[in-house]
């Protein structure tokens, strides 16, 4: 309405810029495309099987390294490889059984893990304001009560 | 005839050269013998020459396997549109056509032929390295963040040059990767009718994402109790204390409330709304506070600078929140079927 972003329905030419500029160009904010290109978009199975399942774990350690600073910062670069709870190959060096016993036993728990990790996600993703919160029933509530005489929503 | 026989094996044996003045003298049945040797060594050659050809195409097979980027109606301007783009490896994108035979939807056939076809689809593919896009090196690369930037970028890149030019697409995940392309028109097909439906759905249509954080800048400076009000230093340290967490929880509690606001207004103006999980890491690069709220809007096209303005505006109208939109994106949230298919 106020640019001539859409262009016209006619199929005459559209202008590039917004994409060029905005998410398409070089400047665009990883996190927002990695939670595109890996979380969203049409899933359907390849020839190569990494697809599958590799891709749903890299998109939940995607969550948790967008989810924390510390995370990502301690893991560096090869973030995925020094996660024990999610690379099969991090556990496996760690411990005595052998590497196929172990594989099947990663693969067994990997849904118990998901949620795991996803809850723990969801926690962090909450804020320590809720944790304080949670501390204090009473506190909250004096909040609550104060919140609805103080401000009144200017909507 | 013993004699004859003895040419005959010695023919069989002896090389070209000395078997044409063996032939002069044999009789009819050697000739024959001798043409049924040079049939088998023209096949032994041709053999041998097919091995090259075989190898050649092995060649091919190893070092090139098929990256697709997105499904789409087949249309002109969808091969023009990627006619100059390039992919994840640098390589050509091209049309990867199926769903019907007909040499092209919009121009060939009779005007009154088949009008009752669903239109034809294509992929969108590229050529990549098989060596760098097996099982074992994909594993490898999406392990690491600098290869999986760069390959997120660039598979992001050509799904958002086709948006860009107002072409509908149904962008796939990253590194969905076939052994050749009959693959990928083979499984493409068989999803025939879960893209129709949704390339429906999104044409005219792009994804903006709303992102809503508590701005600490209105956080109100902490009041200074008023002193000396019979309170020890235990418990005026205690009360103050009490009051920040008060005014953070009430702060974060503002912002979320603004929030529910904005993304009330925001899902006025748009067909769909998914919700993404708030962004905390440095992936995020630099933000104005804690994301309070991630979503993704699917908005028609002629309305995108609508959105944004008048999200913006009423985010301006509130305060302890910043607000940012992006976009416009490829319809990455909107590309999946309600019910994913097993």
């Amino acid at each position: 309405m106020t640019q001539p972003v859409a262009g016209a329905l006619g199929g005459s030419p559209r202008l590039p810029s917004p994409y060029d500029q905005g998410p398409g160009g070089q400047g665009a904010n990883l996190a927002d495309i990695l939670e595109r290109v890996l979380d969203k978009g049409v899933v359907i199975a390849g020839d190569i099987r990494i697809n599958l399942l590799d891709i749903e774990l890299l998109t939940i350690k995607l969550r948790l390294i967008v989810a924390s600073v510390d995370k990502a910062k301690e893991m560096g670069i090869d973030w995925w490889e020094h996660d024990p709870t999610l690379s099969s190959r991090a556990s496996s060096s760690t411990a005595d059984r052998p590497v196929a016993e172990q594989r099947d036993a990663s693969l067994a728990e990997q849904p118990d893990r998901r949620s795991l990790v996803e809850a723990e996600g969801a926690a962090e993703a909450a804020d320590p304001v809720r944790s304080l919160a949670e501390e204090n029933e009473r506190l909250r509530a004096e909040i609550a009560a104060l919140r609805s005489a103080d401000r009144s929503p200017a909507s | 005839m013993t004699h004859t026989d003895m040419a005959t094996d010695t023919d069989v044996k002896t090389d070209f050269g000395t078997d044409i003045k063996t032939d002069v003298r044999a009789d009819s049945d050697t000739e024959t013998n001798v043409d049924v040797t040079t049939g088998l060594d023209t096949d032994v050659r041709d053999l041998e020459d097919l091995k090259d050809v075989k190898a050649d195409v092995d060649e091919d097979v190893k070092t090139d396997i098929v990256y697709a980027y997105a499904v789409l109606r087949r249309t002109p301007e969808a091969a023009r549109a990627v006619a100059d783009l390039r992919g994840v490896a640098g390589e050509r994108i091209r049309l990867l056509e199926f769903g019907d035979d007909a040499p092209d939807g919009a121009s060939g056939g009779p005007p009154g032929d088949a009008p009752d076809r669903p239109p034809a689809l294509a992929a969108v593919v590229g050529p990549v390295p098989a060596a760098d896009f097996d099982e074992a090196s994909l594993k490898a690369g999406l392990e690491d963040l600098d290869w999986l930037e760069a390959t997120a970028r660039a598979h992001h890149a050509v799904v958002a040059a086709l948006t860009g030019r107002g072409i509908a697409v149904l962008p796939l995940r990253l590194v969905t990767v076939y052994r050749d392309e009959d693959r990928v028109r083979q499984t493409l097909e068989a999803r025939r009718d879960d893209f129709l439906p949704l390339l429906d759905r999104v044409t005219g249509h792009v994804e903006l994402g709303v992102k809503i954080y508590a701005a600490p800048d209105t956080e109100s400076p902490d009041p200074e109790p008023a002193k000396g009000k019979g309170l020890g230093v235990g418990r005026a340290y205690l009360a103050g204390r009490r009051r920040r967490k008060r005014s953070t929880e009430d702060a974060w509690q503002a912002a979320t409330d603004t929030a529910a606001r904005l993304r009330e207004l925001a899902g006025t103006l748009a067909v769909d709304r998914v919700a993404f999980r708030p962004q905390r890491g440095e992936l995020a690069g630099q933000v104005p506070g804690p994301n309070v709220s991630n979503d993704a809007y699917l908005v028609p096209e002629d309305h995108v600078e609508d959105f944004r303005t008048r999200v913006l505006a009423a985010a301006e109208g509130l305060p302890g929140v910043h607000v940012e939109v992006t976009g416009p994106w490829a319809p990455y949230s909107f590309s999946l079927p309600a019910e994913p298919v097993s």
